[in-house]
Parts: C-alpha cells; structure tokens; sequence
C-alpha cells in the first residue's frame, strides 16, 4: 500500500531495497507470515484435528500433529447430542431480528439527529453517547431485572427474542456510525427533495438509503458478530434449552460430554462467523476505521 | 486494500438547518410539524434506550439501596454494601481484576501497537496478515477459550503449550492449576482472541501519519527507535490515548476468562473477578441487591479512573 500512494513510513523505501535492507525485510517477512500463520491459523489447525482424533489420542503424549484414526463421527455426535441444528437456528434467527431491528430503528434515529435535527436532538445524542462509558457489566443487574418485568407494561421478556432485540437497538456505536455517515451527506441533496416536495421519510427511502449502503452492511455484519459472539446476556435472558444460543448451548453442555465432542461443536459454531467474516472482511475493517479518531 | 475514512464530518457554520430557506418563511405551525416529524423518528431508539440503558442505570443505583425479600422492598441504606465489602472474595477479585488489567496493558495494549508497526512497514503479504490477525475476533469467545482450556493449557505433556516447552527442553507448567499462572495465561489467551480490532485500528492511525516527518527525522540522524518515540507515539497519541482507556474498561469486566478457563474461582481464587462475583451474587446467591451494589463500586471506580486519566492527558497537551 506505502508503494501504491507513495507515502513513506517508518523505513524508508530506499532502504529496503538496498543490499542489506532487502536481505532483513526478505527474512522479517518470511519470519512474520510463518509465525502469525502458526500463531493465528495454528490453533484452528488444532481444533479442526483435534475433533476428529479419538479420546485415547487426545490424551496422548507427546500429541499427535495428523489424527491416526480420523473419527468423523465426533463431529456426528457433537451436531446430534448437543441438538445444534436447532442452537444454529436460534442464534440465526436472534441475529437476523438484531439486524432488522438495529437498522430499521438507528438508522431512523440517526437520520433524524444528523438531518432534521428536531429540538433537543444533540441532548438526546449526548445521552446516547454517554452510555458508551458505562460498562455493560455495571447494567447486568438492573437490565435483568427490568426484563423479567417491563416498567409500565409489566411484560416477562424471559425466553422471548424481544429480550436480545430490544437491549441491541440501544447500541450508541452503530447510531455514531450511521449519523457521522449521514453528516457527510450534502445538504444541498436534502434541500433539492424538499423543494421537489418530498416528505422527509421519502427523503430518507430514495436519496440517504441507497447512498448508505456501505455503512449500512457495516452496521449489519456488527449486529450478526454481536449475537454470535455474546455470552453472559444470552445466558441469562434465554434460559430454556430450546431458546438457547450456540455458544451458550455448547458451555451448557461441556461438563457432560468428551471434550473432543465440545471442540468439535465449537468449532461448528464458529464457521458461520469466520465465513461471514471471509465473505465482507473488507467492509469489516474499513467499518471498524470509519469509527476511529484521526491519530 | 483500501481503509477509508468517511469524509469530512464538520459542517459549514450557517448550515445546521436542513431546509434553510424553507423554515425561514415558515411560521410556528411548520416548526412543529418539523419537529414533530424529527421526534417520529427518534421515538423507537429513545424507547429503547431509556427502557434498556438510562431506566437500569438510575434502577441499578436504587437497587443498590434496596433489600427485597419474600416481594417486599425495603430501603436498607448502606447495608448491601457493607456486605458486599465484607464478603472475603470482593479483595481478592479486585485484585485479580487489576492484576489481569496490568498484565493485559502491557500485553494487550503494547503488543498489537508493535504489531501494527511492524505491519505497516511490510509491503507484500499485508492483506493476508491483517486477516490473520483479526481471525480470532470473529470466533465465538466460549469456542476459542474452549480450545485453550482443552488444549493450549492442558496441565499434561499433552497440551499444546506443554508439548513446545518439552520439545524445547523447558520446564513446563500446570497453566490454569497453578495459581501463579492463572493470570497470564488468561491475559494470553484474551491478547489472542481481542488484539485484532486494536492492530486495524492503529494500522488506520500510522497511515495517517505524513511521509515527511520521517523523512525529517531521518535526515536529523535519528534511528528507528527514536523515530518510533519522537514521530509514531506523538502522531498516534489520541488513538493510542483512546485505545488505553477502552482497554481498562474492557478489562475491568473480565469475566469470560474466569468462567470458562477456570470455572469461575480457579486454583484458591486465582481467577475470580470483580464482574464475576457480580454474576456470583446476582444469579447464584439470589443476591441481586447486592450484586447492584458491586456494581455500583465498579462503576465509581471505572469514573475515578477516568477523571485521573483525563487530568493526566489533558496536562500533557
């Protein structure tokens, strides 16, 4: 990329391409792509054989690095016993309601704060912003419990995917996102609707949603690793073994069951992640960019 | 590939109002209707902030004083507290918990920024490292720390660590039965899973830094490392600044780690944290007072902290 636009770094380009230079890039690099390989696709390498090795192997010393006797069938076991057809459904279905949700409400809300900015708006944002600061552990007891019986409405969201779709749409992040992104939106675009007599919904429907579609996948792809990834919530709000989520379902299940087993479920239960990551990796990272500060 | 910034986010003063012309000839009525249409769009996200974010905060702080036994809800001043300070594991979780925070600042924190350096310099392979990177990020935590709990850290020769250290002749260790190693090798295996998004985000910061600076530096005779001090740190100081305290936030809520690497407690309470001890009081003892309570602590400590840090970095400027 320093190549690409020019720019020079740390080293400058003069120097790498000399005699000595080269000769400690060549072997920086070689010695970095080897050891991030071992390091970060290593312990997948582990999982992937390790699931299929059989309990006596496992245990072995020192370990095996190819399995012996490939043992498909802890895979088998591990989709049959722990029932994951229906803790993927789940967590599929929680993550697709948490997109909908999320971009349904703050993108309405941010649109609302970066465009018609209605009185009191920047209060509503600075209360927003503010619970950023505040560490969701600190909020773990009281949300429970606010859940478990709505103020006003007196309803038990126990068990109910209202309990992760709600809470989700309070996510002071995506509505940053979106509204800094809706800022960079001229003025002149909104101005030119409003004479044509568009309504602000209009507006928001032809001109600001199709030139958001890159923040908007950002927003999405954020909402799916949410769910997938989120522990403790799910743990609490989803109590009932048909209601659980894959990650919670396999910890539930992980004191009764040989551990090749569990590796093997965990693994099942990160691919969907790691591919969805794969697909959008570029709209991953230039998400997570777009949120930082200038250095 | 590409990382980009969203374009120029300020607006010209002057400009706040959407409809400039328009709601300079409109009268009261208009103003209303705008509003109110401004205020249609807000209502779904404000509802469910209040519901799920600032309504548990003022409830949490209520709670905190609260005592509800048999349904019945009575105002029992300082008494959580004093019981929850009381309770021998509330020091030594805190000590845990800035144990791990420590260790995972000097870890954590130092080792993506060399990290990002070192990326930054490579011109070949870099797409490729930067996925690599962030892979772990994308795992489900209880899938990743089930692969350290069973395997990395397995107290036999037949862990993966164990299994390097013999093959290299160095003794090996007991990992999350020893009490000593607890720490570390939750730091290590949290390093692992979280360094990704803390690389991207110092990668985006180091290309903004302009060529020049080096350049300048280098004429002057400074070598890489004084380049790294005197140009990098400075240029990167609000991301790195940034980055710090969302760092101790985060680790201030350790609370994974424990649970599935060391079933909560660990060897002797090597692994309780303060955010587990909440989850212990609230959803085990059927103490959700007290747990409010904690908290509570956690909160005021987590503000203190964040008063210092802004005195500390705001002198420097």
């Amino acid at each position: 990329m320093a190549r690409d636009s020019g720019t020079r770094t740390l080293i400058s380009q003069a120097q790498l391409e000399r005699g000595r230079g080269r000769i400690i890039y060549w072997t920086l690099l070689v010695v970095v792509v080897v050891g991030f390989t071992l390091v970060f696709i290593g312990p997948l390498y582990w999982m992937v054989t390790g699931a299929l090795k059989s309990g006596q192997e496992i245990a072995q010393t020192p370990p095996s690095l190819f399995p012996k006797d490939p043992q498909p069938q802890n895979y088998a076991d591990a989709w049959h016993n722990l029932d994951l057809a229906k803790l993927l459904f789940n967590t599929f279905y929680y993550a697709t309601g948490a997109v909908l949700f999320q971009l349904v409400l703050d993108t309405a809300a941010a649109y609302s704060l970066s465009k018609l900015r209605p009185v009191f708006g920047n209060a509503i944002l600075g209360l927003m912003l503010a619970t950023l600061m505040i560490p969701a552990m600190v909020l773990i007891v009281p949300q429970y419990v606010t859940v478990i019986d709505l103020p006003i409405l007196h309803l038990n969201l126990l068990d109910s995917p209202f309990a992760i779709w709600l809470p989700l749409v309070a996510n002071a992040f995506n509505i940053f996102l979106l509204k800094r992104f809706f800022d960079s939106i001229p003025e002149d675009l909104m101005a030119a609707a409003f004479v044509d007599g568009a309504t602000p919904l209009r507006t928001l429907w032809s001109i600001i949603l199709p030139m958001s579609r890159p923040i908007l996948g950002v927003v999405s792809i954020f909402a799916v690793t949410a769910v997938w990834k989120d522990f403790l919530w799910p743990k609490l709000v989803m109590p009932s073994p048909e209601t659980r989520t894959v990650s919670v379902g396999i910890y539930a299940f992980a004191g009764g069951t040989p551990m090749n087993v569990v590796i093997a479920a965990s693994l099942i239960a990160a691919i969907p992640t790691v591919v969805v990551f794969l697909i959008f990796q570029r709209n991953i990272m230039s998400g997570l960019t777009t949120g930082s500060l200038k250095g | 590939m590409a990382i980009t910034t969203v374009p120029g986010t300020t607006r010209p003063p002057g400009r706040r109002d959407p409809y400039p012309s328009a709601r300079r000839r409109a009268g009261l009525g208009r103003k209303v209707r705008d509003n109110l249409t401004g205020h249609t769009f807000l209502i779904g996200a404000v509802v469910c902030f209040a519901v799920f974010s600032w309504y548990p905060m003022v409830r949490g702080v209520v709670m905190s004083f609260q005592r509800t036994r048999r349904g019945e809800t009575t105002w029992v001043g300082w008494d959580n507290y004093a019981r929850i300070i009381d309770d021998p594991s509330f020091w030594t979780a805190w000590k845990n918990t800035f144990y791990f925070t420590v260790l995972a600042l000097v870890l954590g924190y130092a080792v993506p920024f060399f990290v990002a350096i070192l990326l930054n310099e490579f011109r070949h392979a870099k797409g490729y490292l930067r996925i690599l990177v962030y892979l772990p990020v994308m795992l489900p935590p209880a899938s990743a720390l089930f692969l350290f709990k069973f395997y990395a850290y397995d107290p036999s020769e037949a862990g993966l660590f164990n299994a390097i250290l013999a093959a290299l002749h160095l003794p090996t260790s007991e990992w999350m039965q020893s009490p000593g190693m607890t720490m570390p090798a939750m730091v290590l295996a949290s390093t692992w899973m979280n360094m990704g998004s803390a690389v991207l985000i110092y990668l985006a910061a180091l290309q903004n830094i302009p060529g020049e600076l080096y350049e300048a530096a280098e004429l002057d005779g400074a070598g890489i490392w004084r380049r790294i001090r005197h140009v990098t740190i400075p240029q990167t100081r609000l991301i790195l600044a940034l980055l710090a305290m969302l760092q101790i936030v985060a680790t201030m809520q350790l609370f994974i780690e424990p649970l599935i690497l060391a079933n909560g407690a660990g060897t002797g309470d090597s692994a309780t944290s303060v955010a587990y001890l909440i989850y212990q009081h609230g959803f085990f003892q059927n103490d959700l007072n007290g747990a409010a309570a904690l908290g509570v602590i956690m909160l005021v400590v987590l503000a203190g902290f964040s008063a210092v840090y802004v005195r500390l970095t705001a002198k420097q400027d």
